[in-house]
């Protein structure tokens, strides 16, 4: 099968439903690793126990900016080529960014009392971080706004794109400004300053979320198209009794 | 760094993953429920989308 055969969304539905219990699977299993490897990790010597909030921190901060790239990619596909799975993809993806932007800044906030001795601080990356839940939450309510699903796609795309200027500030903030929050320690010319012990159980998790991701994605993205079948029938429906 | 005094902030924190990551998949599972009963019950009540209809049509040609 070539890649445009998804641009159908039947065809979609049908690699979905045979890829998502694979997916569900991996999902699992992945988590099952990373979690043991991360209970067995070594407390740091600096941060004790509290190092071990970086195997949900760091994920969940990847997938939120992830995310936010894989709606520029898609609000791009809407106004660009106009591409039919591409809105269906934007708005399947924004309710997962905002969850795991939340979940980011909620760990961020628990492992910064014990370190910083505060929960919140207006540094540069946090702040920034902070305006991509509220991107997230600003997509949200656009979709919810506007009636029409092409129109909206239209809005939500433009303030996708505009948006994606974010993602910049927040990976460079911590080299542009003198911040609290410590800066790139894993992806990093001249290698990642974190020791292999602890690196390797948060390259696990980073990949159990990964994959989660793309599965609850493909989830979202099926309610999506099922959905517009249902607002389709029932506008036939309207059309037929009125 | 005393580990066991700040433990706390640990649990915390993978039980807001926990919360997290249960919470979407109840979303897309319930979410996916909603739709297909919906979508059965307007199916039986006779409407198709002219697609389905196209579709199943072609299917019925294959067929025969």
């Amino acid at each position: 099968m070539r890649i445009t055969e998804l641009a159908n969304p039947s065809q979609f539905l049908r690699v979905a439903d045979r890829a998502m219990p694979w997916l569900a699977a991996a999902t699992v299993l992945l988590f099952a690793v990373a979690l043991y490897q991360a209970a067995l990790a070594p407390d740091d010597y600096q941060q004790g126990a509290t190092v071990k909030i970086m195997f949900l921190h760091v994920p969940s901060a990847w997938l939120s900016m992830l995310c936010w790239g894989l709606m520029t990619v898609a609000a791009l596909g809407t106004l660009v080529w106009r591409h039919p799975l591409a809105d269906v993809t934007a708005k399947a993806a924004a309710p997962l960014g905002a969850a795991f932007t939340l979940l980011c800044l909620v760990t961020g906030s628990l492992w910064g009392r014990p370190e910083w001795g505060t929960y919140w601080v207006w540094d540069a990356r946090l702040t920034s971080e902070l305006i991509l839940f509220l991107l997230y939450l600003a997509v949200l309510a656009l979709w919810r706004t506007v009636e029409d699903p092409l129109r909206a796609a239209r809005a939500v795309a433009i303030l996708t794109i505009v948006g994606a200027v974010d993602l910049p500030i927040i990976k460079f903030s911590v080299d542009w400004w003198n911040t609290l929050h410590q800066g790139a320690s894993v992806f990093r010319i001249g290698g990642s300053t974190i020791h292999p012990a602890i690196l390797m159980p948060l390259m696990l998790m980073a990949a159990a979320f990964t994959v989660l991701f793309v599965t609850l994605l493909l989830a979202a993205m099926r309610n999506e198209i099922l959905r517009r079948r249902v607002r389709t029938l029932r506008l036939l429906q309207a059309s037929a009794t009125g | 760094m005393d580990a066991a005094a700040h433990i706390h902030f640990v649990a915390a924190a993978y039980a807001a993953g926990l919360l997290v990551i249960a919470a979407l998949i109840a979303w897309v599972a319930v979410d996916y429920r909603m739709q297909r009963r919906i979508l059965r019950e307007l199916e039986t009540q006779g409407l198709t989308r002219r697609s389905a209809a196209t579709s199943a049509g072609q299917v019925a040609r294959e067929d025969a």
